[in-house]
This record gives C-alpha cells, structure tokens and sequence, in this order.
C-alpha cells in the first residue's frame, strides 16, 4: 500500500512541477535567508570567543582608569602573594599587515591559560631572541617574507591577524617596556585594599565586545526571522494549494481504504522529503549569501565596535543540522494546517475545494480577531516591556498583526470600490478581486510585510543618515584635527600654530579610560571655546550648562550614558579615576552618534588632576578658511604628525556609516525580493485555475487581450492597495526601530524623519512587482488557445 | 438565420490530425429550434463552439443573418459572443464573483442592451427572484442552470447555443428547465440549437440532425 500511495501523491507534483518549484523556491530562500544570517552571526561571535580565549582562565585585574598598568604594579602584587601573570596587548604593523600583539609570561602564566604549549623544552625558543610567536596558518601565510619577526608557528587555536608571543619581545614591538595591560589572577581573587584605589577585577573584554554587538546581532537575527517567515509564507501558499487541488484524490485514497492515519502520514513523509531537498539547496545559497555579505558584516562590526571578523566563513557540522533543522521545522509549521485537515479527511467529504466566499469570511473574521489580539499584545509590550527583547517581539506583534489585518482591509476597500464600480465588467472585476484574496492573501501579506519593513528601515536609515551628517557637521567645528606622537610633540605644534598667521586657535584634546556601570568610559578632555559651546548639541542642560562645566563643577555625559546609567542633567555621578573617586555632577546631555561607548567630557584641568600622566596628543585647529591648505601642506610635513581636515573626517565618517548600513540594506533589498517572489510564485500556481475563472468571460464576448489587460492591471491594483497599507505600517515601524528599538540597542535616539521621494519609489516598485509577477500569467492568457479554453469549461468547474 | 456550409475542422493531436468536422452544412431558422445529437467525439461541441465563434473553422461557412461569423477576427468574434448569440454551457460557468442578480444581468449588460424589465421577468420566471442576493456556490445544480439560461436569454439574443444543457441534471430537473428553456425561447423570438446526448430530449424540439464521424447523417432508430 505505501507504494501505491507514494505513487498517487509523487504524481501530482510531477504533473504540476511549476507547483513544486514554488515549494521548493520558498523553503529554499527561506532556509537561505536564515541560514546566511546564523552563519554571519556564527562566524562574528566565534572571532569574539577566539579573542577572548586567547588568554583565558580566572579574573582579570586592571586599572580603574582603563588605561594600561605600570609594570610595578605587578611586581607589588606578585610581592604581595598574588599568584599573577602579566599580559600585553597591543596593535602592531608588520608592513602592510596590521597585527593585534598578545604577550604572556610563560613562567607565571596558568597552566593552559594560553595555548603556547606545555613542553618545557619548548620554553627556551620562546622566550629567548628570536623569540617563538604563535599565529593563524593565514595570518603565517600573509606574514611570509616580512623582516623583524620572531618565528612563526601554526596555531589553530590563534585567531586571524593575532600573533601570541612573549611578553618581552610583545613590549619591545610595541614600545611599552613597563607597561601591562592586564593581570590574569586565579578566580576569586580580591584586589588588595592598597591597591583599590586604582586598580579593579573586570570583566573581560570580550565581554564588553560581545554585550556591545548583541544588539546588531539581534538586529541581524530579526531581518534573518523575517524573511525566514516571508519564506514561510510561500511554502504555506503552495503547501495549502497543494492540498485543495488534491483534496478530490486525497478523499477517493480515503474510500479505497487507506486510513487516516496512513494518509496523514505518507503526507508527513512527503513534505520532511521536500523540507530536507529544499532546505539543503537553501544552505548552499545561504552560504553563499554569507559568503557575500560577511566583508560588509565585518567592516560594520570593525566601524562599530572596533571589532575583529576575519573575511572568511568556517562553517561547523552544527550550523548544517540547525539550517536543516530550521528548514523542517517550517515546512512542518507551514503543511501542519493541511495535515491536520488530511487527517480528519472522511471517504464521504466533498471532493470540491472549499467554497470561497464561506472560506474568505470565515479566514477574515478569525484573522481579524487575531490581527486585534496581536495589537492588543504590541501595545502592553510597549507600555510594559523595558528589554530589547520585548522591542523585537512589539515590532514582531506589530507587523504579523497589520499582515494578518490586510486581506480584511482589501476585501473592505474593493467592496465600497465595487459599490461605485460603473458597467459589469467593473463590477466583475472588483468582485473577482475579493474573490482572489482567498488565494493571493498570503503573498500579499508577505509582500506587506516586506514594503512595511522596507518603509521603517529606509525611514530609520535616511533619518540616522541625515541626523549623522547634521550632527557631524555640528561637531567638526574645527578646520583640521591633528594626533602629534606625544604630549610634548603636540605642545610644541600647539605653541607653533598659536602665532600662525590665520590660525585662530590650537585647542588641546586629551581622552582617559575608566569603566562606569560595569563598561568602559572615555573621559574626553577640552578646552574651552565656542568650538564646543556653539558646536556640541546638547539634547537636556541645566542652566548655563558650558559655565559648570568649565568651573570645574559638572560634567557633560554623551546620550549613551545618561540612558544606560539613568543619568538627567543635575544627577551626581562618581567616575573611578587614577586618583580615586571623581565626585561630580551633570551639566548636559550631548548626542554622540556612532560611539557605541559612554563618554564625558571635562575640561582638560580637571581631567589632568584626576589623571596626572594625561597626554594631550590630539589639537582640534580653527583658522581662517583661505589659509587651510597652506596649513595642511605644513603640517603634513612634520614627521609622526597625523593631520586630517574636516572634509576628510567627515568623509571618513560617512564611509564608515555607509559601510555600517550596508547589511542591513542588503538585507532589507533580499526581503523585497523575496516577497517579490512570494507574489509571482502565487500568481503563477493560480495561473492554471485562473484560466479556468476567466474562460466564461472570454465565451460571454471578453477578448483575450483585454482579459489579459485586465488580469494585469488587477495584480497591480492589488499589489499597489498592498503598499499604500504598507505606508502607515513602514512609518510605525521606523517608529519602533527609532523610539523603541535604537535608544535600547545602541543607547541614542534619533529624530524621525519623512522621505516622501523613497515612499514613491517603493510604490513604484511595488506596482512593477504586481505587473511583473502577473506578466507570465497574462501572457499566457493573451495567447492561449481557443481549444484550451474551451477545454476549461469542462475541466475546471 | 444560422447558416452553415461545409464546415470542416481538425484537430492536431498526438497521433496525428483528427478530422472532427469533414464537411457539415445545415440551416436554422428564426424561432425555431434544431437538437443537435450524436455519439461522444461526434463533432457536436464542435459544431457549436464554430458557431458561436468560439473556435475557427478550417474551411467552410458560417453566417448568422447573413452576417459571416467566418473570417472574422477574434475581437470581431468576441462581438459576436457579446451582442448576438447567446450561449449555455452543460457545466453552467457562472462568475462565482458574481451574485445571482449580477450573473443574470452580466452579459446584457456587456451588449448594452440591460433591460431592468425583462431581467425581472426572466427572474420571475426562471425562479430565481428569491435567490439575486446569493452566489453561485450557493445554489443547487438546476438553480445555476437556471441562471446561465436566463444570462443568455437576458440581452435578447436572436441566437442561442445550449450544449447540453440539462447534462449535469437530473431527468425530472433536467426536463423542467427544458421547458423552461424552450418556452423563453419561443418568446423571445431567437432561434435555439441546443446539443443533446438524449433523443428524448432532441424529440421535443422542431427539428433534429444526427452527427456520425463528422458528417450530418441518419438518425439512429430510437
């Protein structure tokens, strides 16, 4: 019997392949879709685990400020009883090659806390001239060749573009020969009271790298759910019709005896078959979309966070089973509605799919009543909810719950249309339009969902694009930025530029390190001037704001840390200092786009006595426009003297915000592609029902050609009813993503901003989308044979 | 009224042309009607569907009040469909999109010759008054029946083309709407070529002509 009844099933799909191709399309670009995301995110969190296993095992001791230690502090530790070791990291250009240095001292560090080996005969090449560094066999490989290295050995355990050497010659490279950066101790270990003052056991920095890019791994997992479910929707699609069209089979396999359960069953076993061929064909395409967007991916993660990803993906068995594991599990999400009804399937039921106007009413009340349920549920998840988390699932509730809304929406709208409609044809064609929403409601959801997203996302994009140049503009006050070596160095250009002609000022700029709120803080020094005053936007101030500051009596807090630490102009707030606790309060709120770190800005004395080795490296330079480039071409001239002007920085900065939204808007553009698909592969499985529907027309006098016109300008109708929903969808999504979702993610908020001109150009898209998935399908309908009309008249009704 | 001559068509199929019609001629006057039977793959259909110009002839001629249905091209043929002949289909194809009300009036309202009055009475009639607010789907097999004649009596055609259409029916249902069929035709005034399987039926209508292998020929005895 299983034979017989594979046979009966395998049989429809071979007589309709255009069907199966659709099944197969959707879990594939589905699986696709998710999948290259995992692999993205996989990928980028393995680096972080890399990095942070590097040099692992027990607590770290660092300083307060965040600023590396003195080495004698080590050696007042070790002379206190503490069993410390003594690591330094640093980055370091080998030629061309820019290398992320890790020293360890092999004597006092952990047993297994680095993989520098465990035979002590090896000890000697690795501590001794040469040296011995451990590196990636690609890192190696890029390195052949260059002078003044120690020796290379593979190591699978280093991460890309890390050598692990010893902490001498890691010193001697970088220049630090009394520097450390951190302290490994065994875990539970307490900083000794006489060194509380400035030094603290912290969490590691990968940790801060991980909590830091959760987020846009969440924002990336989000985009990957979403087309995974837009996916969905068109295996749903042809899993549903599928069904219908068989029903008549399905039932006379009923009466010759097969059970329910068999029935059920053999169906079960198909559809796990056609998950497994369509989801293994969407991992090979979500590798190679991975493969495709990953350089994007890491230069955000690098313009971000500063974060290492090497360009490559290393994929594990693991990511092979989940992406097939996720492929089954949509397939059997999207067939188990029609499973269901193949179970409870009688030998007597009627052999006719359903009857579409019972169908359609009773799929839009339910879907209605979930659609306000859904509402309902985003609504309390914004009055309730505080977590990123709960930001996803309102933006989550908020689009299935428009989705769910619109075919009630588009049979309400063609209804009143059908009302005005003049001349039968008119009429017919509003009516058929209604009557179409049974079989095109779920590409259209999918559609709307991704215009709605397509909508918010442009929308939150263009605004943060606008709000980023303003606002850069605002803040690159001065003509030309400029890094000396050294403290020194910069006093001597500052002391240079100050009697320049057309030079009106040399503002010395100095930044410590500290950690506030369990996460790294950047002290900003300045120097007074209307530089800051007129240029640094301040989102909430107290009175004379600037006044406070320069007295030495408050602060500014960049828009990050005021949000995380709860912090509002008036608040005290304590920053761990190289001299102990800094007592003060804030004068203002600064936005600070693009730093995913907190900062405070202070006046270069009052951060000189809480940190007396600041060094003002960096002069911010205002002068006369017309003497700029004279200016530069002297600077530039100076040896070790980094210069760059304003037009340079801000272009710098935009490449890396373009760079940053990238992904996204790859992303963004594949979801439309996909909901493009949606719609055609719709289109095309009711093309051959369709055929049927509209052959009575063409015997009552419609010729083909205007039926065919007809066709067309009623997918587009559709298609563009579809996207003017998607309107108030897209504005409440960017809503979300800017109230709700940035300030949480990335701890700013930005102004909403319209771009009519982006709306119009999707609307377009969206009717081009319409006219082109029903082309095929008109087409045929133009040119289709009498005869195969005729025909239909007996087969279809 | 309907004049046909020497119609001939054939069909391409996989083992070869099939010759369905090889030379069919006959005449239908004004009010009366001509029952069109034969066995299965007779031609019948085919015959019908050339005269309604929903298919082309390979060779012959077709004429409805001395205008030539062949020769024309497709918009001219969808015309014809649209403001001449009336046509009901064994398997009914009414627009599910449609209510009752709106299928009735449909194709009249395509030739432009709506006329509220008459689909009233056709309505009346037909039985269906009751039943303008409801679709399709939700009427029995005689009801939808009853609709597709009364679509095609709706815009007055002078011709009318049923093809089988009491096939779906059962006897007592099938008769009752050839009664009515036959009685709206006579007054309207259009001529009626209705194909049949059943010499019952085909006895009940003015004149009869047998197709056999694409020919007219003989009436079988009954």
């Amino acid at each position: 019997m299983t034979a017989a009844l594979a046979q009966a099933l395998a049989s429809y799909w071979r007589r309709h392949p255009l069907e199966l191709a659709t099944l197969l399309v959707g879990l594939m670009v589905a699986t696709a879709l998710w999948s290259g995301v995992q692999a993205l995110n996989a990928e980028a969190r393995r680096s972080y685990a890399e990095a942070a296993g590097l040099v692992s095992g027990g607590a770290r001791i660092v300083a307060a400020d965040g600023q590396r230690l003195p080495l004698s502090d080590y050696v007042a530790l070790r002379r206190a009883g503490l069993r410390v070791s003594p690591v330094l990291e640093g980055e370091w250009r080998a030629g061309d090659v820019d290398l992320h240095l890790v020293g360890v001292e092999p004597m006092t560090l952990p047993r297994g806390a680095a993989p520098i080996g465990e035979e002590a005969a090896a000890l000697p090449a690795f501590v001794l001239p040469p040296g011995r560094a451990f590196a990636a066999p690609a890192t190696i490989a890029r390195l052949a060749g260059r002078p003044g290295l120690p020796e290379l050995v593979a190591s699978g355990q280093v991460p890309e573009g890390t050598l692990l050497l010893d902490i001498g010659r890691a010193a001697g490279l970088l220049g630090l020969p009394d520097r450390v950066s951190y302290l490994l101790a065994p875990a539970g270990t307490g900083v000794p009271p006489a060194f509380a003052d400035r030094l603290t056991v912290a969490e590691g920095p990968a940790d801060d790298l991980a909590r830091l890019t959760d987020s846009f791994h969440l924002n990336l997992t989000a985009f990957g759910f979403l087309s995974f479910l837009v996916g969905l929707i068109i295996v749903y699609a042809a899993i549903g019709l599928a069904f219908e069209r068989r029903r008549p089979m399905l039932r006379t396999l009923r009466a010759l005896g097969v059970p329910a359960r068999g029935l059920a069953l053999a169906l079960l076993a198909e559809i796990l078959a056609l998950a497994l061929l369509g989801g293994a064909a969407g991992m090979a395409g979500g590798y190679l979309m991975a493969a495709a967007l990953l350089p994007d991916v890491a230069a955000s993660l690098n313009g971000l966070y500063g974060a290492h990803v090497p360009g490559r993906l290393a994929l594990d068995p693991a990511w092979w089973l989940a992406g097939l594991g996720i492929a089954t599990f949509g397939a059997l999400a999207a067939a188990g509605d029609s499973l269901w009804r193949a179970f409870h399937l009688g030998p007597l039921a009627a052999a006719r799919p359903e009857a579409w106007l019972g169908a359609l009413r009773r799929r839009l009340v339910w879907q209605a009543g979930a659609a306000v349920l859904l509402c309902a549920l985003a609504l309390a998840l914004l009055l309730l909810g505080g977590s990123l988390l709960a930001g996803f699932a309102l933006m989550g509730a908020l689009l299935l719950g428009a989705a769910l809304l619109l075919p009630g929406l588009l049979a309400l709208v063609l209804a009143a249309l059908g009302r005005r409609a003049k001349g039968p044809v008119a009429h017919w064609l509003f009516a058929d339009g209604r009557q179409r929403l049974g079989g095109l409601s779920l590409a259209l959801m999918a559609l709307l969902l991704a215009l709605g997203v397509n909508v918010g996302v442009g929308t939150m994009v263009s605004s943060f694009r606008a709000t980023f140049l303003g606002w850069l503009d605002q803040r690159l006050g001065a003509e030309i930025y400029l890094s000396a070596p050294d403290g020194a160095a910069a006093e001597v250009i500052g002391a240079a530029l100050a009697t320049t002609p057309g030079v009106t000022a040399a503002l010395p700029i100095g930044a410590a390190r500290s950690r506030f709120a369990g996460a790294p803080l950047e002290i900003y020094a300045f120097t007074d001037d209307p530089l800051y005053r007129e240029g640094w936007p301040l989102l909430a101030a107290l009175d004379r704001p600037w006044d406070r500051v320069a007295a030495g009596d408050a602060v500014m807090v960049n828009e990050q840390m005021a949000r995380r630490a709860g912090l509002a102009p008036g608040d005290a707030l304590a920053i761990p200092t190289a001299t102990g606790a800094w007592e003060t309060r804030v004068a203002g709120v600064y936005s600070d786009y693009g730093n995913p770190e907190a900062q405070v800005l202070a006046p270069v004395a009052q951060v000189r006595a809480r940190w007396p080795e600041l060094e003002l490296r960096r002069l911010a330079v205002r002068a006369d426009p017309a003497s700029v480039p004279a200016l530069l071409a002297d600077l530039r001239g100076r040896e070790g003297v980094d210069v760059t002007d304003r037009a340079g920085l801000r272009a710098s900065a935009e490449r890396v915000f373009e760079k940053t939204f990238a992904v996204t808007l790859a992303l963004n553009t594949l979801t439309l592609i996909v909901a493009g698909i949606a719609l055609l592969t719709g289109l095309l499985t009711l093309a051959e029902q369709r055929l049927g529907q509209l052959a009575p027309l063409w015997a009552l006098g419609l010729t083909r050609r205007r039926l065919a016109a007809i066709e067309l300008g009623q997918a587009v109708a559709l298609a563009g009813l579809t996207a003017l929903a998607a309107l108030p969808l897209g504005l409440a999504v960017a809503w979300v993503l800017t109230e709700v979702i940035n300030p949480r993610a990335f701890g700013w908020r930005l102004p909403l901003l319209l771009f009519p001109l982006d709306w119009a150009r999707l609307f377009l898209f969206a009717l081009a989308t319409g006219a082109l998935a029903a082309l095929w399908p008109a087409l045929r309908l133009a040119r289709a044979a009498p005869a195969d009309l005729i025909r239909r008249f007996s087969d279809e009704r | 009224m309907l004049e046909i001559r020497d119609i001939a068509k054939t069909y391409p199929t996989a083992q070869g042309p099939l010759a369905v019609l090889r030379g069919v001629s006959l005449d239908l006057a004004g009010g009366t009607s001509l029952a069109l039977t034969g066995e299965s793959g007779s031609g019948k259909s085919t015959l019908l569907h050339l005269a309604a110009g929903l298919e082309k002839a390979d060779s012959g001629h077709i004429a409805i009040d001395g205008a030539p249905v062949t020769g024309l091209d497709d918009a001219g043929r969808a015309r014809l469909r649209r403001e001449t002949v009336g046509i009901v289909f064994q398997q009914f194809n009414l627009i599910p999109s449609l209510d009752v009300g709106r299928n009735l009036a449909f194709q009249a309202r395509l030739a432009g010759r709506a006329d509220p009055d008459w689909q009233a009475v056709l309505a009346e009639r037909l039985g269906l008054a009751p039943l303008l607010a409801r679709y399709p789907e939700q009427l029995s097999g005689g009801q939808q029946q009853r609709v597709a004649i009364g679509r095609a009596l709706a815009a007055r055609p002078r011709l009318i083309l049923a093809d089988e259409p009491t096939g779906n029916l059962d006897e007592a249902t099938g008769d009752a709407v050839l009664d009515l069929l036959l009685a709206l035709v006579a007054e309207s005034g259009a001529a009626l070529l209705m194909v049949t399987h059943s010499a019952r039926l085909a006895a009940r209508l003015d004149a009869r002509a047998h197709l056999h292998a694409g020919r007219i020929g003989a009436e079988p005895v009954a």
